[in-house]
């Protein structure tokens, strides 16, 4: 598992109070770890400070799992 | 007339996280007063408070037994104190399980008086350093004070009225004194009622400090600091928690045979129409209230046994014992008063629904909670019972509950045995 997957999940466990084992790349946020939309712009300015990454409202918006965090803070990050 | 009863009752205070742990504590004449941890207050003036105990203290708060990690991170402490506070009142009335009809029926009112303090001021200073964008998104929902009625709704899923009083430190025995008319009214059969408060934080402890009304020549004795009636008396000391009640129409308290604790059988409301901060000095205010409640109530003074006094700590004291005796008689006709704000602090929005409830339970164990500290009474306490320092067993028959905020806003509760 990368060091980004890792990080991630460990912001969503603290973030949503879920368990770790179902923070899986494939869970959906909304779906599978019972977020609001409110917890995902949550999620998003957590990730944003913990990778120095800058994710604007249209890329945000289409974060829905796990894997999407991680793939875009892949790509983005400096 | 539809009456009123209580038939469940939740505290969160420094003395405890249950009603059971709260009230043996009281009785036993302990103190939840000691230095401020909950942040540095070596620059503040008054360096103390009565803050309610972390989980794992012997009396302790335990926020996960109740409340959601997720609603923990996003709330202010006084919404997970209220939560907490209502579901044990829920599990006391034995109505956690509610059918769809009842839930239709089941309204909250859980006020406070200041609400999200500590979340406006952490999140001011993310928004001066760090900028718009890093405001939290619960901000909002978090710090709102109707946030206690709209977070236990949604966890319970009661679809009865859903309103939130704000009248500082009367709140709480305003927010019983509403439901109770609520469910009077028909509005509903079921009202969880009460009141909620955590603004242990700088900013709270500076503001209130400025306005002069915190003790601060206390701070190397903690524990003696809030001594109602006693002549070295010097300003309130700051605690925090919430206590709420169920309410409940008699009838069908009676139906689904619940415990009654109690009758809601008077209150009263007024305005000093005087000052922001500082009492009418003929606690005219206050006496309205009382004589609205006894009016109520249909009471004579004879018929008080007790009173649970607002008595904070201030000059106030005697203006409210003034009143007291205009309304009860010199010797309050054989009632004790006594101010558990010695032991637990001044809730401020949560007072009044926590000092209810400590007259509920003085009418169910024929006890009275003692006024610890009062070493040296002022003389304008002469001849009335103040139950100082130890509790005392006595008949109980009804108690009166005084609930006084800033704004000059007086509320008075009486409750009765059925």
């Amino acid at each position: 598992m990368s060091d980004t997957a890792d990080r991630v999940k460990k912001i969503v466990v603290e973030h949503l109070g879920v368990e770790a084992d179902k923070v899986t790349e494939d869970a959906s946020f909304i779906d599978d770890l019972g977020a609001d939309s409110l917890d995902i712009v949550e999620l998003v300015m957590a990730f944003e400070e913990e990778f120095g990454v800058e994710i604007p409202d249209d890329a945000a918006e289409k974060i829905a799992t796990v894997a999407d965090a991680i793939k875009y803070i892949d790509e983005n990050k400096g | 007339m539809r009456r009123v009863v209580v038939t469940g009752l939740g505290l969160v205070t420094p003395l405890g996280a249950d009603v059971e742990t709260v009230w043996a504590n009281l009785l036993a004449g302990k103190s939840g007063a000691g230095p401020i941890t909950r942040f540095d207050a070596s620059n503040q003036k008054c360096r103390i408070a009565c803050e309610v105990k972390p989980a794992g203290h012997e009396y302790g708060f335990d926020a996960s037994k109740r409340v959601d990690h997720k609603i923990q991170r996003q709330v202010d402490p006084f919404i997970v104190y209220g939560i907490d506070a209502a579901g044990q009142a829920l599990e006391d009335a034995g109505l956690v399980d509610m059918d769809e009809a009842l839930k239709l029926r089941t309204g909250c009112s859980i006020g406070s008086g200041i609400g999200g303090l500590p979340g406006i001021e952490s999140e001011s200073i993310v928004l001066h350093e760090k900028g718009p964008s890093r405001v939290s998104p619960h901000f909002v929902h978090g710090r709102l004070i109707n946030l206690i009625s709209g977070q236990v709704s949604i966890k319970y899923g009661l679809m009865g009225p859903n309103h939130a009083v704000v009248t500082a430190c009367s709140t709480g025995a305003h927010s019983i004194g509403d439901a109770a008319r609520m469910i009077r009214d028909d509005d509903a059969d079921v009202m969880l009622a009460g009141g909620a408060e955590s603004t242990i934080n700088p900013l709270g402890v500076a503001g209130f400090a400025q306005a002069r009304a915190l003790n601060c020549s206390f701070n190397d004795r903690p524990e003696a600091a809030s001594r109602p009636y006693d002549k070295d008396r010097d300003g309130f000391v700051m605690g925090e928690g919430a206590g709420v009640v169920v309410l409940e129409e008699y009838e069908h308290a009676k139906a689904r045979g619940a415990k009654i604790y109690a009758e809601v059988v008077g209150y009263g409301l007024s305005g000093d129409a005087y000052h922001v901060t500082a009492p009418h000095p003929e606690g005219k205010g206050a006496e309205l209230a009382m004589r609205m409640a006894m009016r109520k109530a249909g009471m004579e003074p004879g018929d008080i046994d007790y009173v649970n006094a607002h008595g904070t700590s201030t000059m106030a004291d005697t203006i409210e014992l003034a009143a007291v005796k205009r309304v009860l008689g010199d010797d309050l006709s054989g009632a004790s008063m006594s101010s558990t704000k010695s032991a637990i602090g001044h809730l401020l929005g949560g007072a009044g629904a926590v000092e209810t409830i400590f007259c509920i339970l003085a009418l169910r164990d024929q006890i009275v909670p003692p006024t610890l500290n009062l070493d040296n009474p002022d003389e304008g306490t002469i001849g009335v019972d103040l139950v100082p320092h130890v509790a005392r067993k006595r008949t109980v028959r009804a108690a009166l509950n005084n609930s006084f905020g800033f704004g000059g806003t007086n509320a008075a509760l009486i409750i009765k045995a059925i």
